[in-house]
Order: structure tokens, then C-alpha cells, then sequence
């Protein structure tokens, strides 16, 4: 492409940030661009997020000088790669101070005292905007730390970039960390803390997905081997793909991401495509609020990712894979890729897996800070280095998926559930749970429990059963209510909630498990602040490429508002809920894809169950 | 590109046959339900559909039902399959295509889109139902003399940045930027034309349906409240300055070239020109003042 490039210069830092991540410079000039041109960029291209990350990391923005540099090397358009930069909430386009603390102001970290500790930390630290040396702090969406809630993540560009969380956290915290950075911090709790049933050995044993978290080293793939790990692999060599993927389709596991999709179909229809190659991609983007759980098996058990991955791409004919992890995962991060380092080492990825012949690889894109990006098409574009917005269905991603490919794309949790899947056969799979939903479900538990945590069980229990599990309401306050798979779901009332929660449970009752986010309110909270919070956080992580959603979600808050803090008449209120609900329906009716078609779901079920805004 | 500027050779395409609102219709396949429907005589109201470009189907505004589907989908970009029973005109379509109507109209100025004030009255949209309310109104971006980009009409419909990157001109002068509500249409870091890839061949103009972008003449004399299409004339004729015999449709008032376009079917530039076609036409009427 002849392209042309801002004029400001790339400083030292960012040049060697880059050679980083991209290798040492190899700018494509005059004939040999004009040549290569169109196929060099294709090539560069998915490039561009990782290069975008190398810039945000060591010199806390990005630049013009940084982004021409990037652009110049990747051979991409500087009017395009702003676009996809600006697209992200964790890539500034101003200078701002290299240490960031992000302030969780979401649903779950709100019911734990959120709003009392961002007031402490605006008298103690100033404004949000104030971008006062050392440090700043701002509001953040979900941090993915539920059950431990206020959490904060403390991000310092440099050489090397650091991060780190604390959480629950003070008002002190956030002082000391914008003083100190994320190096002065304390360790973060051990994984297996997020697992409460880990913690006796009667719910140790009820345990399948979770076995191994906090019971082996997460870095060690000998220790994986000990406990297990790579059976399942050697038994799927064994069956064959076609063994597999009829294992996985009569396990009835369905999708865990929240469309409960059936697998098997899926890895059947990607298995049967000639064209070639096939993708995989991992989806463990989770930012719906309230979702943790695809943190908790990635850094507590990442080789069971790997292999359940590498047993996926066997089966559906994939040489690559993509994990698309969120970018507020530090953990996660560093636990996964050494895992996927060590498993190349020694053989279980790469040109020959096991000795077998097989050929599988697998590579970490790391979101930005865009819920969108968790659907199934945005996960493409911003895996290709595209804006992460959603592709119009039909054609769907066993078709045409990532690079046109395809694709199996699938959550983290959906996954390892192929682990047992394979090792026990899909019958025997399917004789767990109910008959609608097989296999055990991880459910995320926060809010205003004793003990929350993700908890595994048998589809078939009661949502009362899992709050009692998970301790109940404690400080002896009583129930308001529960809200379902998250921003994303619906509220049930505290005298529903003796419903089993499956598939067809949820349905029967008019809600949905969602990615099995159960935030558990109790009478203290405030509702209509935790509505508008819900309403914020869908206008703000709209892609914004269809009417309905970006314009509807902004509507829709500003209704909220007025009905909840403004005097009003009964002619205007009546007026303002009308206007939700024509608003809602045209969301739900009229969207691209599912984040516009549910921004309204939670707030429709707490007007029509919990009888909020009357 | 869009299969009516393919060339009209190759294999005979199989009939398709679908119902449209109750009548059963034949249609080619690969086709869209827009395709169908224009072709039917079904009236479906579009505004990022571009003739020339690839749908995005993002305004949303020309959604149809599909039985069996659980949403509305977009019409210009769905492709027909057999037996599609298709809904253009029902109360759900209709409250979809208000409520489109009516976020952007409370929030974009869409008064040089001369269809929408027609629409709204057909699906009784109200856009001042909101109240106060957030807005895109901000200063026309005025920074070189051949057009002006005033993105307070701008609905996003992505035409712009498609024309100008890889469907037409390929100069990539501009992108979506931003998320959300603040998603806007830029060039890197918002620096001025003059500053970035931008040739002036005024594509991005030509298939802007909200009169976002405009010819600076267009702008100076809607401002000085002199621009009357009514007493306009359109004269199609051939570009004077190379070989290549693009169409260019003149457009005067008083007998002064106030703006040129190019005819979309045309099968040399599909509406598409260069600076010279598109801005070079001041000599014609600068001439008698020598």
C-alpha cells in the first residue's frame, strides 16, 4: 500500500518496544512494498494489537510518534490502527502518567462497597481526570475479581511494564499504590481461595473441572501429568477425531459461554468444511460483571486448557489456536503462557504433539479492555487487528470465521469439560446432571454471600441450594434478590429462587444462566444505583457500529437517570418508562448482536419482577 | 462489490422462491431480501445501504422479520434462501424503524437527508420524545477549500471510510475512531486533511447519504442561504482531463457549477472520480473574467 505516515518521530523507547514484540525493524520500502505490498499486510496485520500493548506498556500511551512507527513496520494505515487503538479502554491516546490504578466500579464490586471506595479515594486521591504525577487512578468496568470485591488493578508502563490487583481494597491501597506502583504491593490471595469448595475434602470430591485448581502447581506440567493431565489427549489419539467429536456429541454438552450452543454440532460442522485451514479460537475474554471462573481454571489449571484445546483442534482439524484472553488478567497471563512454553518444550505443541505426528500450536492474543470483544465475530476482528465489532450472521464462524477460515470458537469453561468428556465417555457425561443438562456447571458467586467463590455442581440444584452453599446471605440480612448470568441476564425475586438451575429451568422460569453469574443482593442494596451501573456499562462498552445499540443504550441510561434522580411527574415517569421499554424492544429486535439485544434484559426484569422504578 | 456492477456474463442463476408479505415471489439467488424487494415493488427504507459499496448494515433502519428467526434482519445484506417467508411491513418491523428513526434524529441533525422527514411522518417517529439529550452537534470541520465535514449529520454509516480505504480509493484516509456513542469517523490523532492521506477525490462525498460531507461550495451557500435544488440543473457530460471518460454529472444554479457527481451506474467509475473530475471545474466559469 503507498501509505503516509504521521511526521512526528518515535522516541527510543517505543522503537525498542516495538523491535520487542515485532522483531528488529524491517520497514518495506519503495519497489519491494509496491511488490509485496497487499500480502505483507495481510501477514502483519493480526500483529497490530500486541504492537499496540508493547507501546501502551512501556510508555503508558500511545503516540503519534509510537503509532507511525507501528504502522510503518506493519503496513497499516495510521487513520486505521487509531481507529482500533481508540477502540480499546486500555490504550490511551494521550500522555498520561505511567501508573494507572483502575477503581472497579462494577456490579458485584459495587455491592461489596465500590461506591464508598471510590468516594474515599476521590477525597483522598482527587479526581478521576486529574492526571497528577506520580499516578492517576479512573473507574473501571469488571475486574473479574468478584469474590473478593472492591478490587483495584494497579498497571506502570516501563521496563518492564508491572501489574498487579488487590483485592478487597481500601481507599489506602489506592494511595499507596499510585505513591508506590505495583512492585510495593502485597502477593495476590492463591488461586485456590476462589474455590471455597476446595477447602474440605467432601466438596474437593464433588469437583470435576476444579480438581486440580490449588491442588497442583500451576507452572509444573509434571506435576499436571501427575494428576492426570494428558490422558485425555492420549485417549482421543486413540479414538480418533471422528471418536472424538461423536464422544462430544453425545456428551449433549452444550456452550458455556452464555448461548449454550451444542458442541458437538459445532466441532462436526468445522470438522466437515473442506476448505482449509480450520481455527480455534479459546474464548476466555469473560467480562460480562460477575464472571470469574475462566480465570480461576486458567490460573489455577492452564495445561487443562492447553490440552483440552490441543484435543479440539485434533478433532476439528485446526493448526492453530487463539486463546483471547481479557487484558485485565495478569495472572492468567503469565500462568498460561509459561504453560504453553513448557508444553512446546516438551513436545505437547508444536510441529509433532506427542510424537504423533500432529501438528498443533497454540498463540495468546490479549484483549484491551472491550467487553464486545468477548462475542464470536468481534473476537475475530480484534484477533486479525481489526475494531472489535461484530460480524453480521449469517455467514456463521463454522463457515467463515477467523481470517475466513473455519472456525471453532468456544469458551474457556466448554473446553475442559472435553477432558472428561474423553476420558469417560459421552454417555457417561451425559448421565450427569439433568436430562436437558448434562454435566457439571461452574457457577460464579458473588455479592452478598459468606463465602463467595465459583462452585461446581451437577446441573439439577436449586438456586437456593447453591446461595446455601455458598453460605447464605450473611450479617443477618435477608434476601432482595439474585440477578442471573449477569449485566447480560435478568433479577429473580428471593421467593423464586427455588428453581433448579438448568437450561431448561432457567427457561421454564423466564431467565437464564448466562455464563452462571448468581450476584447474590441483599436488602441493603441500592437499586436504583446498581440499575444506572447496568445501564452505564452497556452505553459505555457499546461498539457503537449499529444504531439500536449506540444511540438506544445511551437512551436508555438518560431515562434511568431521570427516572430515578430527577423530580418528576407522574405523566413524565410513566412518559420516561415507556420510553425504556420502546427503546428495549428495539435493542432486542433490531441489534447486530447479542450485547445490544440484552442491554436492556436486567433492566426490563427488575421493572417487571422486583417492581423497581415504579 | 455489490453483484449489480458484476458483468451480466456467466452461468444463469437459479430462481429462488420466497414469500414477501404474503405473495409468493421469484428471485435470483444470491440476491438480498432488498434486492427482492425493490425488485417486487415492497418499499424498504434504507440509509447506510450504498449502491456502489458492500453493506454494513448498521443503521439498521431497513430491518425485516424472518419467520423462524429471533431477531429482525437487516434486508440489504441478508441473501434470500428458498422458502424465506419474509415480513417487511408488520407492527414489529415498524416500532424497530421508528425507534431508529427516532435515536438518530434525537441525535444527529439529519435535515439534509432528504428522505428521512418522510419516514418519520410514515412511521409516526418522533425524535423530540427524548428530551434533552446527548448529541454529536459539533463544529463543521472546515480546513481546505474543496469540501467541508460537518459531523453533526453524521449517522456512521461506514460509506465514507469504505469508499475511501479498500472498496474504491484506497488512500485509508480515515476510520471509525472512538466506541460507542463517541465512535466518529477521523483521521489519525483528528489531524487536518491537509495532513493526512486524504487525495481529494471526493468519493467519500459522493455516497454520504446525511450531507455530513459536502462540497465547501454547497456548505458557503447553504450558509448564506442560497442553495436551492429547485432552481438546480443536472447536466451529464464527460470529463474533460484524461482518457479514462468518466461520467460526470454537472449540477448548476444560475448558471454556475455548484457541484459535481458522477453517475453510480456508470460502468467506468461507478460514481467515483479524482480531484480533477470531482473539484477541477472552477476554469469553466472563471474563463469570461479574463
Amino acid at each position: 500500500m503507498d501509505l503516509r505516515f504521521p511526521k512526528e518521530e518515535p522516541t527510543l523507547a517505543e522503537v525498542q518496544a516495538l523491535d520487542a514484540v515485532l522483531g528488529e525493524s524491517h520497514v518495506v520500502e519503495g519497489w519491494q512494498r509496491e511488490r509485496g505490498g497487499a500480502h505483507l499486510a495481510a501477514d502483519q496485520r493480526p500483529h497490530l494489537l500486541a504492537a499496540l500493548h508493547a507501546l501502551q506498556n512501556r510508555v503508558g500511551w500511545v503516540s503519534p510518534g509510537g503509532l507511525g512507527e507501528l504502522c510503518r513496520r506493519l503496513d497499516v494505515p495510521p487513520a486505521e490502527a487509531y481507529g482500533v487503538a481508540s477502540f480499546y479502554a486500555m490504550f490511551s491516546m494521550e500522555e498520561r502518567p505511567a501508573r494507572v490504578v483502575h477503581v472497579c466500579a462494577d456490579l458485584a464490586c459495587q455491592v461489596l462497597g465500590a461506591g464508598a471506595l471510590l468516594d474515599a479515594v476521590q477525597a483522598e486521591c482527587g479526581n478521576p481526570s486529574q492526571t497528577g504525577v506520580p499516578g492517576a487512578w479512573q473507574p473501571s468496568p469488571c475486574l473479574g475479581l468478584c469474590e473478593r470485591g472492591p478490587a483495584i488493578l494497579v498497571t506502570e508502563a516501563g521496563d518492564p511494564a508491572h501489574e498487579a490487583v488487590i483485592a478487597p481494597a481500601i481507599a489506602t491501597d489506592v494511595a499507596v499504590a499510585l505513591r508506590v506502583g505495583p512492585k510495593g504491593l502485597g502477593a495476590e490471595a492463591p488461586v485456590v481461595a476462589a474455590v471455597p469448595q476446595a477447602a474440605t475434602p467432601q466438596g474437593a470430591a464433588e469437583l470435576v473441572l476444579l480438581k486440580r485448581v490449588g491442588v497442583v502447581d500451576p507452572s509444573s506440567l509434571d506435576d499436571y501429568r501427575a494428576h492426570g493431565g494428558y490422558e485425555a489427549l492420549r485417549a482421543a489419539f486413540a479414538m480418533g477425531p471422528t471418536g472424538v467429536i461423536r464422544e462430544v456429541t453425545d456428551s449433549n454438552l452444550v456452550g458455556r459461554g452464555g448461548a449454550a450452543f451444542p458442541a458437538g454440532r459445532k466441532w462436526a460442522a468445522v470438522a466437515a468444511q473442506p476448505v482449509r485451514t480450520h481455527y480455534l479460537v479459546c474464548n476466555a475474554d469473560e467480562s460480562e460483571p460477575g464472571t470469574f471462573k475462566d480465570r480461576v481454571i486458567i490460573e489455577g489449571d492452564p495445561f487443562s486448557l492447553i490440552e483440552a484445546m490441543t484435543i479440539c483442534a485434533f478433532a476439528t482439524g485446526c493448526e492453530h489456536g487463539f486463546v483471547y484472553l481479557r487484558g485485565e488478567y495478569p495472572r492468567a497471563l503469565e500462568h498460561l503462557q509459561h504453560a504453553i512454553d513448557a508444553a512446546r518444550d516438551r513436545g505437547y505443541l508444536g510441529t509433532n504433539v506427542m510424537g504423533l505426528g500432529f501438528t498443533f500450536d497454540l498463540t495468546i492474543v490479549r484483549g484491551a479492555g472491550a467487553y464486545i470483544c468477548g462475542e464470536e465475530t468481534a473476537i475475530f476482528n480484534s484477533i486479525e487487528g481489526y475494531r472489535g465489532e461484530p460480524r453480521s450472521k449469517p455467514p456463521f464462524p463454522v463457515e467463515v470465521g477467523l481470517f475466513g477460515k473455519p472456525t471453532v470458537v468456544n469458551n474457556v469453561e466448554t473446553l475442559v469439560n472435553v477432558l472428561p468428556i474423553v476420558l469417560n465417555g459421552g454417555p457417561a457425561y451425559a448421565a450427569i446432571g439433568t436430562a436437558g443438562s448434562s454435566g457439571t456447571k461452574v457457577f460464579c458467586v458473588s455479592g452478598a454471600v459468606a463465602n463467595a467463590g465459583v462452585y461446581e455442581l451437577p446441573f439439577g440444584a436449586t438456586l437456593r441450594e447453591l446461595i446455601d452453599l455458598a453460605g447464605g446471605v450473611p450479617n443477618g440480612r435477608s434476601l432482595k434478590a439474585v440477578l442471573l448470568g449477569g449485566a447480560a441476564g435478568s433479577f429473580v425475586r428471593a421467593d423464586e429462587i427455588d428453581f433448579p438451575l438448568t437450561l431448561e429451568g432457567a427457561r421454564a422460569h423466564n431467565t437464564t444462566l448466562g455464563s452462571g453469574v448468581v450476584m447474590v443482593l441483599d436488602d441493603t442494596v441500592d437499586l436504583p444505583t446498581f440499575l444506572r451501573r447496568i445501564a452505564a456499562f452497556f452505553r459505555d462498552e457499546s461498539c457503537g457500529q449499529c444504531v439500536p445499540c449506540r444511540v438506544g443504550t445511551v437512551r436508555q441510561e438518560e431515562a434511568l437517570i431521570r427516572i430515578t434522580l430527577g423530580p418528576r411527574s407522574a405523566a413524565q415517569h410513566e412518559a420516561d418508562l415507556t420510553i425504556l421499554r420502546d427503546v428495549g424492544r428495539a435493542m432486542r429486535d433490531a441489534s447486530i448482536c447479542g450485547l445490544g439485544q440484552t442491554a436492556w434484559s436486567a433492566i426490563e426484569s427488575a421493572i417487571d419482577r422486583l417492581g423497581a422504578l415504579q | 462489490m455489490t453483484s449489480t456492477y458484476e458483468t451480466p456474463v456467466g452461468l444463469p442463476r437459479r430462481a429462488v422462491s420466497i414469500q414477501i408479505d404474503g405473495n409468493e415471489v421469484k428471485v435470483s439467488e444470491g440476491a438480498t431480501i432488498l434486492d427482492a424487494c425493490k425488485a417486487h415493488g415492497t418499499d424498504v427504507p434504507t440509509l447506510c445501504y450504498g449502491d456502489t459499496l458492500d453493506p454494513v448494515n448498521a443503521c439498521r433502519v431497513c430491518v425485516v422479520e424472518v419467520e423462524g428467526n429471533r431477531v429482525l434482519v437487516p434486508s440489504c445484506s441478508r441473501k434470500v434462501e428458498p422458502g424465506m417467508v419474509i415480513n417487511t411491513d408488520n407492527e414489529r418491523t415498524r416500532h424497530s424503524r421508528k425507534m431508529v428513526l427516532e435515536l438518530l434524529g434525537s441525535s444527529v441533525d439529519l435535515s439534509a437527508a432528504p428522505l428521512v422527514a418522510g419516514w418519520n411522518d410514515q412511521y409516526q417517529a418522533d425524535p423530540t420524545r427524548f428530551g434533552e439529550s446527548k448529541t454529536v452537534k459539533q463544529p463543521v470541520k472546515i480546513d481546505n477549500d474543496l469540501y467541508v465535514r460537518d459531523y453533526s449529520r453524521c449517522i456512521l454509516c461506514y460509506k465514507c471510510v469504505d469508499a475511501c480505504g479498500e472498496q474504491w480509493q484506497n488512500s485509508f484516509a480515515i476510520s471509525v475512531a472512538g466506541r460507542g456513542f463517541n465512535a466518529h469517523i477521523s483521521t489519525e490523532f483528528d489531524v487536518g486533511l491537509p495532513d493526512s492521506a486524504c487525495v481529494y477525490c471526493g468519493n467519500c462525498v459522493e455516497v454520504c447519504p446525511t450531507g455530513a460531507l459536502m462540497f465547501k461550495t454547497e456548505h458557503d451557500m447553504r450558509v448564506a442561504d442560497t442553495w436551492d435544488e429547485s432552481v438546480q440543473q443536472q447536466t451529464t457530460t464527460i470529463c474533460p482531463y484524461c482518457g479514462v471518460g468518466c461520467s460526470l454529472t454537472l449540477h448548476t444554479q444560475d448558471n454556475t457549477i455548484v457541484k459535481v457527481t458522477s453517475p453510480h451506474e456508470s460502468a467506468v467509475g461507478s460514481g467515483n472520480l479524482c480531484i480533477k473530475g470531482r473539484f477541477g471545474f472552477q476554469h469553466v466559469q472563471t474563463l469570461k473574467h479574463n
